[in-house]
């Protein structure tokens, strides 16, 4: 009988194998950028597929967070810093001085690897947001705080103290409480910069069962340094090294046959 | 290889390419002292095979435990995965073999002294010469990560059942000549049949050490030549 060798293409169990046939969502061609003189992501071209989670991986300094802050230009709060190239979102590039950066940054949303709750109750925390842009009646806001937490996983720890500081919530509740603050903009694409980093690993393992439930409904891109947690939740994995992309491809080739030495010893822990 | 950044680390797989290792030396051992010892009619040297089969069984548990601590511990990813998957494989198919060669010196133990006929025990000692070779070949290919030399190994496999198919019709032909030759001529088939099934736990080998090194399964048709299953006996024909 023989080893039975990684077959991407078959759902065997657990998060569904890499959809490779799903529309690109995000398109990124020729990519660069700079902290003042320093190039921090040298001609970087990948697709982020529609409805599938993307994990962005590789030692210090390569470059994924950075490469996470152009999706909506979060950089350009900082005026050295600059990105040049194209990131095509439903047609647009993002980049493109045309582009509405307030709308933008509702479409694509972020959460941090601190959690970052704003200084309010956790319902004003939610309803923050969706108040920026649309005037609804209480009772529909009400609606829409309350799906935004249950599609977090958050409503059951939550509804009982909806008037009370979001900061008096745990780090992993704070950090759905986040998630959910994202989600009620709708967005497409939600972006995930080592979100549980912080966490311990029963939070961390809520917050990856989030994610994959999430997946159904919106793109997803995470930035993590655990290789397993990049392993149990993307279908596609980009491994980058000194702002350049080495290695993409469907999550299951990637950490069993990586097709570049580079890659393999970087997963495995030969990088030194 | 490059090493890697925990040395603690490459020790784990170093172990259990040294056990394998060791359990291959056994098993080699076993395979040539069985086979003289059916062929002599070597009694004692029957009984040191016997005896060695405990401490391969032995080893194999060490790998196997040894190998799933790997896992948990080092949560291993691509080649070292591989790596300690094929670990655990590997000293599976080395066991099985121990096993087959500890039932060929139980059965010269059987036949006792009696003497076999010139033809059969030249047939019985050729297969084990091209087994031993087999076997010596793709433990060589599994300590080195050759592929090329496994694939090789799992060509061959052929002639070794094609060999076994003229011994089994030799045989046959001895049992039809003479029923006194039935008992003996029956534990030599199974030990045929056990030289046989060493070749094929070899190729088990071969195939773990090219999935080891690329990633990918040998194609699925192995080449075959086991014509016993269409010899038959003309009884009273």
């Amino acid at each position: 009988m023989s080893p039975i060798a990684v077959n991407t293409s078959s759902a065997i169990g657990h998060a569904a194998a890499a959809d490779a046939d799903a529309p690109i969502r995000i398109a990124v061609r020729d990519l660069n950028f700079f902290y003042g003189d320093a190039q921090a992501l040298k001609n970087v071209s990948l697709n982020f597929h529609d409805r599938q989670v993307t994990a962005l991986i590789g030692p210090s300094g390569c470059g994924k967070s950075t490469l996470l802050r152009t999706f909506n230009r979060i950089y350009s709060l900082y005026p050295d810093q600059r990105a040049d190239g194209q990131i095509i979102l439903d047609g647009q590039n993002v980049l493109s001085p045309s582009v509405d950066v307030n709308e933008l940054r509702a479409r694509v949303g972020m959460v941090f690897q601190k959690p970052t709750p704003f200084p309010m109750s956790i319902y004003d925390n939610i309803a923050f947001g969706i108040r920026l842009y649309e005037k609804l009646p209480k009772s529909e806001l009400d609606g829409r705080v309350e799906e935004a937490l249950k599609k977090a996983a958050l409503w059951n720890e939550a509804k009982d103290k909806l008037r009370q500081s979001g900061l008096g919530l745990s780090g992993g509740q704070q950090q759905r409480l986040c998630i959910a603050r994202t989600i009620a903009q709708n967005p497409e694409v939600i972006l995930l910069d080592e979100p549980t980093s912080a966490l311990d690993p029963i939070s961390t393992g809520k917050i990856e069962e989030l994610i994959e439930q999430l997946r159904t409904e919106f793109t997803i891109v995470i930035v993590t340094h655990n290789m397993q947690q990049a392993a149990r939740i993307s279908q596609f994995t980009a491994f980058m090294y000194l702002g350049e992309l080495v290695e993409f491809g469907p999550t299951n080739k990637m950490f069993m046959t990586p097709t570049k030495k580079q890659t393999q010893d970087y997963i495995t822990g030969r990088f030194g | 290889m490059s090493e890697h950044i925990v040395s603690s680390y490459d020790n784990d797989l170093q172990d259990l390419r040294r056990r394998i290792s060791e359990m291959g030396g056994i098993a080699e051992k076993m395979l040539v002292e069985s086979i003289a010892a059916l062929l002599r009619g070597d009694q004692p040297l029957a009984q040191t095979v016997i005896a060695s089969d405990s401490r391969l069984d032995i080893l194999q548990r060490e790998v196997e435990e040894s190998a799933i601590l790997t896992i948990a511990r080092r949560q291993p990813l691509a080649v070292d995965l591989r790596e300690t998957i094929s670990a655990i494989r590997v000293s599976g198919d080395v066991e099985r073999i121990g096993d087959l060669a500890k039932n060929i010196a139980k059965r010269a133990l059987a036949i006792g002294g009696q003497l076999q006929p010139q033809k059969i025990a030249a047939g019985v000692q050729h297969m084990t010469d091209l087994v031993l070779a087999q076997l010596k070949d793709v433990l060589d290919a599994y300590a080195q990560q050759d592929t090329v030399k496994a694939v090789d190994v799992w060509r061959r496999d052929g002639a070794i059942d094609a060999l076994y198919t003229s011994v089994f019709r030799e045989l046959l032909t001895y049992m039809m000549e003479d029923p006194r030759n039935i008992s003996f001529c029956t534990h030599l088939l199974f030990c045929a049949k056990n030289i046989e099934r060493i070749g094929d736990h070899t190729t088990n080998i071969a195939e773990t050490v090219h999935y080891l090194v690329t990633g990918e399964n040998l194609a699925l048709d192995r080449p075959k030549n086991d014509r016993s299953i269409d010899a038959t006996v003309g009884i009273g024909a």
